[in-house]
């Protein structure tokens, strides 16, 4: 951590700063933030969406989007320089080298047509005099020095040949190959597996220290911020609610918003385990297993050997009513493969599902496997995406019971029951998606999923997508229904603290294959396997107990 | 990859053999008897009825038709029942102009309406936007053959810069040929400089939110190399699409443009082909019209393997 008591000038210094939207009804999206960073410092805005941390950051990159937002008032210094009334020109020069930016989608932030070489080439063609092989020499180890195997190779690649961690590394590399001064994150791990998360966290810090680079992180995730920040910057609505240091913020919050921001992140303390039930499960999987094959029938006439992926490897469950099993792992783990073979989606390789009793592994398209689907629903990640633009709430939600031949009077009617048990109003029928919040469209794919009277409610990542204090209503309202109805929940999540808060039971699954499977006290608390020790540990604030509001002595 | 392109020209046989017979039978269910046309309108029925005889028009269809089919398997493309000489040889002295005059048009559309696109893209809602989204309508709107007389009224007739009409093969030198084709090539362009503009510019306003080109100006790279290395190649795969498929629109007969300009080409061949019901030559042109369709979309797919890295064909 930096010392702060040294009186070096900030590398980045924002005062009263105020952006708009252009145009003639201007909306204020900024009301007037202001913080420092200096040298080798690491300073985390804070906030939930829409609260104009990704604003703050592309005003200081002068990349606010032309004719849409501008800065109205204030000013933000890099080195001394003021970059508000700085000419195009200028910040043009600053951007890449003075200061740098990594995007929260490694996925999308490459250019997929171009290779990671030229990519990297044309930072230093932008900014600096060399020769092609001192460009490319320095490219090579620059890729080295963000721990990127075989560097050659990653040179003469293309975006999509490479993981999600390892493009991010990349997006890195381009940041810091010309050693800025300022470095902003927007949320630079978001869409990464936690381990990998960990990695990259480990190496901006290892990079930050090695180059004394300010760094400016915005993140939603409180954990990555206690393992981080220097200090702390809370934003909401574009004003800064809150600031201090690491240790201020979070054990000694003074505004009401930070305190609850804090109260909603999940401890990864498992909640107590509820009383087992006997019976007959709900649903009952055994020795699942799905392959898929790439490759094509003309090449299987050739005699090419078609690409074998053994998604789902001999996996089996039981869950009961009213009980709710996590499905935890990292991308690739087959987690979501296990839910869609379950809503057969998609047809698996061998093995049994039973629902209630009946195996629908086998069942053909048709009527029976129409009936056995009413019976498992499904609520899926992004709210944004699962729900048509183009259909009133009310014709999403009655469209499955009309499949199954209910009358459209009966099936509205439930809809506007339980749009209200979601906690939505009646009017909201009439609505269309794009007018609601995400956390409210994740509440009206759950209404949709219940309007089929399930038994088994599989959720695939159902809050990832919501900020912490949506996530936690989403949360309730999912354990309240399952309390009132008996539900059966299937949660899959990559999440160790939504985990530990609402399931029963936890399978781990790595490859395909389940490495551990127990109570979620058992497996949280006292992992048997390297694995899930693994995951664990790379959770982002386990040293902090975000409801006492001190560091946990590190558990080993 | 070779596999692929195989693969795809094998399946462009039964494509062939397919069109091949519904030409010749929509030839034969049109109404209009190429007897009738060769002998005129004073020839009596007996006469008629030999000319039937010697063109093999009495045989029943299924004969003629496998017929022909054998014959071409053989190269033979029958003669012309007008002029009597091989259709092959008809078509070829023909094709040389149309595809100059096509080629031309091209590019003259991609050099002309990239830029528009892009610049019009750049600034969303502003002057240039405006202004090209403005002559693309223009472009759409105003016929052909009007564009054709107000190109030859101004640069021809009243500034005396181009010739007025005619056509010089590139055998008689580059300037005389650029000469001719300009003016016919640039009319010819003008719709499809209105379609690739703007599709250039709905292709580049899609890429231009993307993450990669905040990426690419973050890196503090210049506007141009921002748009034409990062965006414009991106939004390549529309716009190979409208150029590929309008070049081949192009070859298969552009019709006014030659008759406006007096271009020897392949589009009034048909013209004549279809009025004198010449069987054998009508065929051959489409079968030759099918023919670069396939070619031409198998280099479209091609092409978009060589812009994108993700497409690969196996």
């Amino acid at each position: 951590m930096a010392d702060h008591t040294t009186a070096a000038p900030p590398v980045l210094s924002i005062r009263d700063l105020r952006v708009s939207t252009c145009g003639r009804e201007p909306v204020e999206i900024l009301k007037g933030v202001g913080f420092d960073i200096a040298p080798g410092e690491t300073v985390c805005l804070v906030g939930e969406s829409g609260s104009g941390k990704s604003v703050t950051s592309l005003v200081t990159m002068d990349l606010l989007p032309q004719g849409e937002l501008c800065a109205t008032s204030g000013s933000v210094k890099l080195n001394g320089e003021e970059i508000l009334t700085a000419t195009p020109a200028r910040t043009k020069t600053l951007r890449g080298s003075d200061m740098a930016m990594i995007f929260q989608e490694p996925m999308t932030a490459l250019n997929p047509v171009l290779k990671i070489g030229l990519q990297m080439d044309e930072v230093y063609r932008a900014h600096r005099r060399m020769s092609p092989a001192e460009r490319r020499q320095a490219a090579l180890e620059v890729f080295a020095s963000v721990h990127l195997p075989d560097p050659p190779r990653i040179y003469d690649s293309y975006p999509h040949q490479l993981s999600g961690g390892q493009r991010q590394r990349v997006m890195i590399a381009m940041a810091l190959a010309l050693k800025p001064r300022l470095l902003i994150a927007d949320e630079p791990t978001t869409a990464l597996d936690v381990t990998t998360q960990k990695q990259i966290l480990t190496l901006i810090r290892e990079l930050q220290e090695q180059q004394n680079t300010a760094v400016l992180f915005i993140t939603h995730d409180m954990g990555v911020v206690a393992d981080i920040a220097d200090r702390v910057c809370v934003m909401r609505h574009g004003e800064m609610v809150e600031s201090g240091t690491v240790e201020e913020v979070l054990s000694r919050p003074t505004q009401l918003y930070t305190q609850a921001l804090l109260r909603a992140v999940p401890s990864l303390t498992p909640r107590k385990p509820r009383p087992e039930v006997t019976g007959t499960p709900a649903i009952e999987v055994n020795a699942l297993e799905k392959v898929f094959q790439i490759g094509s029938l003309a090449g299987q006439l050739m005699g090419r050997a078609p690409h074998r992926v053994h998604a789902v490897n001999r996996v089996s469950f039981r869950l009961a009513q009213g009980r709710t099993l996590g499905i935890v792992g990292e991308s690739g783990s087959g987690k979501s493969t296990v839910a869609r073979c379950v809503l057969r989606l998609e047809d698996p390789s061998a093995g049994e599902i039973r629902i209630d009793g009946q195996d629908i592994a086998r069942l053909r398209a048709g009527k029976a496997l129409a009936s056995a689907r009413r019976r498992v629903q499904m609520v899926f990640q992004d709210p944004n995406r699962s729900l048509n633009p183009r259909l009133r709430i009310a014709e999403s939600m009655i469209e499955g019971p009309l499949n199954l031949g209910e009358s459209r009077a009966s099936a509205l009617g439930r809809a506007g029951e339980l749009i209200e048990v979601v906690g939505l109003p009646r009017t909201s029928l009439q609505r269309f998606p794009h007018q609601f919040s995400g956390g409210q469209r994740q509440r009206i794919a759950i209404a949709r999923a219940l309007m089929m009277d399930p038994e088994v409610i599989v959720a695939d990542e159902a809050v990832s997508a919501l900020d912490v204090s949506v996530q936690a209503q989403v949360l309730e309202l999912l354990a309240d229904l399952q309390a009132k109805r008996n539900l059966a929940i299937l949660f899959i999540t990559h999440d160790l603290r939504v985990a530990a808060q609402i399931c029963d039971e936890v399978m781990v699954m790595r490859r395909g294959a389940v490495v551990e499977h127990g109570p979620a006290a058992e497996v949280l608390a006292h992992p048997r396997h390297d694995y899930t020790r693994s995951l664990i540990a790379a959770a982002p604030g386990r040293d902090w107990d975000f409801a006492a509001g001190r560091r946990l002595e590190v558990l080993t | 990859m070779l596999y692929y392109l195989l693969r795809r020209l094998l399946m462009a046989v039964p494509v062939m053999f397919l069109i091949a017979l519904i030409v010749f039978l929509l030839l034969r269910l049109t109404p209009g008897d190429p007897a009738q046309a060769i002998a005129g309108d004073q020839a009596s029925p007996e006469q008629i009825a030999a000319i039937r005889d010697s063109l093999g028009l009495d045989a029943p269809l299924t004969t003629q038709f496998t017929t022909w089919i054998g014959n071409m398997l053989h190269g033979d493309f029958g003669n012309s029942l007008i002029s009597q000489r091989p259709v092959l040889e008809m078509i070829g002295q023909r094709i040389g102009p149309t595809l100059a005059l096509a080629t031309v048009a091209m590019i003259l559309t991609v050099i002309i309406s990239l830029p528009l696109g892009v610049a019009a893209a750049r600034r969303h809602g502003g002057l240039v936007d405006r202004l090209v989204m403005s002559l693309s309508v223009l472009g759409f709107s105003v016929p052909i053959f009007v564009i054709g007389y107000v190109l030859i009224g101004i640069f021809a007739v009243h500034l005396k810069w181009f010739p007025v009409q005619g056509y010089k093969p590139l055998s008689d030198g580059i300037w005389p040929f650029l000469h001719r084709i300009f003016l016919p090539g640039l009319a010819l362009s003008s719709i499809y400089i209105a379609l690739v503009s703007r599709m250039t510019r709905a292709a580049m306003l899609e890429v231009l939110r993307e993450d990669y080109i905040r990426t690419a100006r973050a890196k503090g790279l210049s506007e141009r190399v921002v748009l034409f290395r990062h965006a414009l190649r991106n939004a390549a795969i529309p716009i190979l699409t409208v150029v590929g498929t309008g070049f081949a629109m192009m070859i298969s007969g552009v019709v006014v443009t030659e008759t406006v300009f007096n271009v020897p080409g392949l589009g009034r061949l048909v013209v004549d082909a279809v009025l004198a019901r010449d069987y054998p030559l009508i065929q051959a042109i489409i079968l030759l019209t099918a023919g670069t369709y396939v070619v031409i979309n198998l280099l479209i797919d091609v092409s978009y393997a060589l812009t994108d890295p993700r497409i690969r064909y196996q």
